[in-house]
């Protein structure tokens, strides 16, 4: 377990992880374009059709087309990262992903010099995701991250859960990973990458811009206007499950805090 | 509409006390057995949130109900309004034991949060009304000023739909269409111009004819508001 990710995280910290089991991580999930109800993906994802599925990679690249997920995947070198994934909601989860490295991807497609962020969106099919039939969001989901951060080695895409096709609740076929920011960042089911030299509307920034910010780093010391983020509560304690403290960076801190440094990270949530 | 009313007449007010806790109860075996799913403590916060919501809705429901279509609950009305406030305080007691846990942060929130400091204000303003919702009360205070102090229902009312739409992400329906029924039916309580004076003197005269009776009662049934204020001596 951990692979390619003991070496980044250090102290064996990865090791220690106790992932969630896989019911609990197919059986609540925000995943709105299914519905707003924490069960509503598990409930309603299977109309969403994943086979065939292509990612159009655009923008500032060498190499801009449809990329098909097969095709993406023969290139591709797949392994376990096992990531806490902290939502901005204040509820927490150790997710054993499969999946490779967003940099690889990237690679593929030839990131030309003067790209700074990359843009992200989800398939939005009104006649899959009945979510979508109301003005929730500004439809397609929208996410974006600066370039260093797509870059960074902790960033991946998914394509598995325990060694499983991820399900389609979880953001089939491949869904983007960022383990130190809120969940809401790792964007489901995503159909295009565009690299741009600004930055890209995101959909939650859009909808409430003081609430959701850009950068949405998971950080205990800076409260979401509507709820503290000191604190977490991991899925799967029960009725009396225990608060627990929310770490820097969601516990990345050692590997992603240089990417901010100088940041104001209160002005820049 | 005579029929149901006069079936309903039999209905023992236990009963709609009965059936009104039981959920409650119901939501915690649940939670304890994995009936609410992965996370329990969210899925039991928000159902008892929304049964409060909805017998509250219901409350409010009773005197529109009466007069737009001659049904009868006022019988049951306090029985609503009392299971109305149990289960704002099951809700507020989930959120503060099972939830938030931890008390200095509960003082943070509540003056932090607005969605909290407002639901925290429907509480608070459902108290009394909770306090008074027995017959002694009802004597001590008289008609007029207990019903006076139970018009506090209605900005609670309106609060705790605000708090509902407040608290939920993004664009939500649910949440709009509990505000929107609140406002409803509170809307339907304002006097029309050119109605008002009629109901206003079938209200004058209904007085005159049974103290205590609801202000609200365009049929004029003395019977009916007896049993809905229960105070006869």
């Amino acid at each position: 377990a951990g692979l390619g990710l003991a070496g980044l995280a250090g102290q064996g910290r990865a090791e220690t992880l106790e992932p969630n089991s896989f019911e609990e991580i197919t059986n609540y999930n925000n995943f709105y374009e299914f519905g707003t109800g924490k069960e509503d993906p598990a409930q309603n994802a299977h109309r969403l059709t994943t086979e065939p599925w292509s990612v159009k990679i655009d923008g500032m690249v060498d190499r801009p087309g449809d990329y098909d997920f097969e095709t993406i995947m023969s290139e591709m070198t797949v392994e376990e990262r096992i990531y806490r994934l902290r939502c901005v909601e204040a509820w927490s989860m150790v997710v054993p992903w499969n999946g490779f490295e967003l940099a690889d991807l990237l690679a593929l497609a030839g990131v030309q010099d003067g790209a700074k962020y990359v843009a992200f969106q989800t398939a939005y099919r009104p006649e899959e995701m009945p979510g979508t039939r109301f003005p929730v969001l500004d439809w397609p989901y929208r996410e974006g991250l600066r370039l260093d951060e797509a870059l960074h080695p902790l960033t991946i895409m998914a394509t598995g859960i325990y060694g499983k096709p991820i399900p389609n609740q979880n953001g089939a076929p491949l869904r983007l990973v960022v383990p130190w920011k809120y969940g809401f960042k790792s964007i489901k089911s995503v159909v295009c990458i565009t690299l741009t030299d600004s930055q890209p509307p995101t959909a939650w920034n859009m909808a409430i811009p003081n609430e959701y910010g850009f950068y949405s780093n998971v950080n205990p010391n800076v409260d979401h206007p509507r709820w503290s983020q000191a604190t977490e509560r991991r899925i799967g304690g029960g009725l009396f499950a225990k608060r627990q403290p929310t770490l820097m960076f969601n516990g990345y801190e050692e590997e992603v805090a240089g990417l901010y440094e100088g940041m104001d990270l209160t002005r820049n949530f | 509409m005579q029929q149901i009313n006069s079936a309903l007449r039999h209905v023992p007010i236990w009963l709609v006390y009965l059936l009104g806790v039981l959920p409650a109860p119901a939501l915690l075996y649940a939670g304890v057995t994995g009936g609410l799913g992965v996370e329990p403590i969210e899925a039991l916060e928000q159902r008892l949130g929304e049964l409060a919501l909805q017998f509250l809705i219901a409350g409010l429901a009773v005197t529109p109900l009466r007069r737009f279509t001659g049904l009868n609950l006022m019988r049951f009305r306090r029985a609503i309004g009392v299971l109305t406030f149990y289960y704002v305080c099951c809700h507020l007691l989930v959120w503060l034991l099972l939830d938030v846990q931890i008390p200095a942060q509960v003082w943070a929130d509540i003056l932090k949060r607005p969605y909290i400091t407002i639901g925290m204000a429907a509480f608070v303003l459902l108290l009394p009304l909770a306090l008074t919702s027995n017959n002694l009360a009802v004597r001590r205070l008289g008609p007029l000023r207990w019903r006076r102090l139970h018009r506090l229902v209605y900005p609670a009312a309106v609060l705790g739909g605000v708090h509902f739409v407040m608290l939920s992400k993004g664009f939500q329906i649910e949440p709009r269409l509990y505000l929107a029924a609140i406002v409803v039916l509170l809307a339907l309580r304002l006097r029309l111009p050119g109605r008002g004076a009629t109901r206003g003197a079938e209200s004058r005269q209904a007085r005159g004819r049974s103290r205590g009776e609801s202000v609200h009662n365009p049929v004029g049934k003395a019977s009916d508001a007896e049993s809905a204020w229960s105070m006869r001596p």
